[in-house]
């Protein structure tokens, strides 16, 4: 990809902001997508994510700010923005009362294209979507997984600029996932443009060149998934069970371990650089975990870090 | 060349300058050709109850109803008409409305509730109108082919008399498509069915098939009855129907007030559809 295709803004949001009501879903947030680039947008439950695809998506309008897609603004170009749009939503919503084939046809001619031309795509993308045998079959009987991979087929049928996918993996099995993150990673390989939603930190760390950290629609971190780890969090962590009546206790012993120690009602975390030097140090001192664990930190302990570990609902 | 970069090269040769160019021009027909895709789902149901319904009525009434009112009285006034020709119309814009409910009210419900693919196709470059602009016409391709058989059968029956008797075709034509919009703009605003198409079928449609002079002149409801059928489009269609079929006399401006007022529950049915199609998918 040349320097100047790199630099190619493909969505930029200014102070973008949505409000329902009192209620302010998007709270003044800015953020750049690059041409080619996978962006992540992560958050519990209730940040804002699906809320900031609805108005990437050209179909909810914002009550503040400026967003811009494909150098256009959804408020006056909103058609002509999604014809260049492939959305996954997070609730499928094929026709399921037509045939798969049939999903993708229809779903071309929405955007203009003729049969001449949809009839070889729905083939190419049912292979894509590893389906081809599933072709004439009702949508109902597919499993959860051929659902999303249909309904990602169907996205690309318009051979969309950017694919915004929006949950991509959720309900779904590990099987099912790591094949999706598998077809996914093939279009970032050539060159699609993508914005993901996830709860999930293995898939924002999988697919995600960067990321932002939602809550309560703020941004509360921005950064590739290794810069964010280094910044956020530690090298490694240990994960020590002393049973839930005595971890409390021990966490005051341990103080001065590593850089910082959290305690949850099940185990204590030391965030460290030298996890095994000082889980050795712990049990020189006499103390005996039930259970000791040490490995690398993750995203997942930046997300805990920057969004708190109480549960939205 | 690889299946991924194939599924990502071609398409442009297809699109003008503009991308939403065709979507914006023939949107509403897009989403018309889905439903009519969808409705194969269903084309034996379809077919069989344009056949059976009209047979069913017409030999009930014809053979049946008609033939007994026809031997007892000498027929009907205005040139001694046939029972089943007074019907017929009546019952041709009622097979109309029905059509117009069937497809306007649970596909509407479907598509933002059970299928949710209204919000695939606002995802395309197709605007909330022609989503619903869309299933209004797909329900007109389905009340054409309906009026179309009736209409046939009622010919078979000898029941249109008079030369000009297929306008009442377009009549029951409009009736359908009238009701319809103000049936999905119900539709659309339903949450949930809880049993709402039950009550207007039991409420709304039976009552008025049975007080929109369908089998027998308005005029002989009580006055207080009377503004069922006015304010009810069957009646209105059936009256401009009989007009077509037998030459019915009524003033001329009565009849302009039957096209007007179909016309009127057309274009307020489907603006606030629109509303409401566009509140919902914008949310």
């Amino acid at each position: 990809m040349s320097e100047t295709e790199d630099s190619t803004i493909m969505i930029r949001a200014g102070g973008l902001t949505k409000a329902f009501g009192a209620l302010v879903a998007v709270d003044g947030v800015d953020f750049e997508v690059r041409k080619g680039e996978a962006f992540g947008l992560l958050g519990p439950n209730g940040a804002g994510k699906s809320t900031i695809m609805r108005m990437i998506a050209s179909v909810s309008r914002r009550s503040g700010g400026t967003l811009s897609i494909l150098g256009m603004d959804p408020d006056e170009r909103g058609p002509d923005i999604r014809g260049h749009l492939g959305v996954v939503p997070q609730q499928d919503n094929l026709d399921t009362e037509l045939r798969v084939r049939d999903n993708l046809i229809v779903y071309g001619r929405y955007f203009g294209l003729p049969m001449k031309f949809l009839r070889p795509k729905a083939e190419e993308l049912l292979e894509f979507a590893q389906l081809t045998e599933k072709a004439a079959v009702k949508v109902d009987s597919l499993s959860g997984g051929m659902k999303r991979r249909l309904t990602i087929a169907r996205a690309l049928v318009n051979e969309p600029d950017i694919l915004l996918l929006d949950e991509p993996t959720t309900g779904l099995d590990p099987q099912a996932r790591h094949i999706l993150w598998d077809r996914l990673f093939r279009l970032k390989e050539a060159g699609v443009t993508l914005v993901i939603t996830t709860h999930y930190m293995d898939e924002a760390e999988q697919l995600c060149d960067r990321l932002v950290v939602m809550d309560k629609g703020r941004i509360m971190a921005a950064g590739t998934p290794a810069a964010l780890i280094q910044q956020y969090s530690s090298r490694e962590v240990v994960e020590l069970r002393f049973g839930s009546e005595r971890n409390a206790e021990v966490a005051l012993q341990l103080a001065g371990t590593g850089e910082r120690i959290e305690t949850l009602p099940d185990r204590i975390l030391i965030y460290t650089q030298t996890g095994e030097e000082d889980l050795a140090r712990i049990v020189d001192g006499g103390l005996r975990p039930l259970t000791s664990l040490v490995r690398r930190s993750s995203l997942e302990d930046v997300f805990l870090r920057l969004t708190g570990r109480s549960l939205v609902e | 060349m690889s299946v991924e970069v194939r599924a990502h090269a071609g398409a442009r040769a297809y699109f003008g300058e503009r991308r939403s160019a065709r979507s914006i021009a023939f949107g509403a027909w897009y989403v018309c050709e889905h439903r009519l895709r969808t409705m194969r789902a269903y084309l034996m149901t379809i077919v069989m109850g344009s056949v059976f319904n009209p047979m069913f009525y017409l030999f009930s009434l014809g053979l049946g109803i008609g033939s007994y009112i026809d031997a007892s009285s000498g027929g009907l006034g205005q040139g001694a008409i046939s029972y089943l020709t007074f019907v017929g119309p009546a019952l041709l814009a009622s097979a109309a409305l029905n059509v117009g409910f069937e497809e306007c009210a649970f596909p509407v419900l479907g598509g933002f509730k059970w299928t949710r693919e209204f919000w695939a196709m606002n995802a395309a470059p197709i605007s909330a109108r022609q989503v619903a602009s869309g299933v209004l016409m797909a329900a007109g391709f389905r009340v054409v082919f309906t009026v179309a058989v009736f209409f046939g059968f009622l010919s078979l029956f000898h029941a249109l008399p008079s030369p000009s008797a297929w306008m009442a075709m377009p009549a029951a034509m409009l009736s359908g498509l009238a009701f319809g919009s103000v049936i999905m703009a119900i539709a659309s605003r339903l949450e949930e069915d809880d049993g709402w198409f039950a009550m207007i079928n039991r409420l709304v449609i039976a009552p008025m098939f049975l007080f929109s002079g369908t089998f027998f002149p308005l005029e002989r409801l009580p006055l207080g009855l009377q503004w069922i059928g006015w304010i009810s489009p069957l009646w209105h269609a059936t009256q401009l129907g009989r007009v077509a079929a037998y030459g019915m006399v009524e003033p001329a401006w009565l009849t302009a007030c039957h096209i007007g007022y179909l016309v009127i529950m057309l274009i307020i049915g489907l603006a606030l559809s629109f509303r409401t199609f566009a509140r919902r998918l914008s949310k």
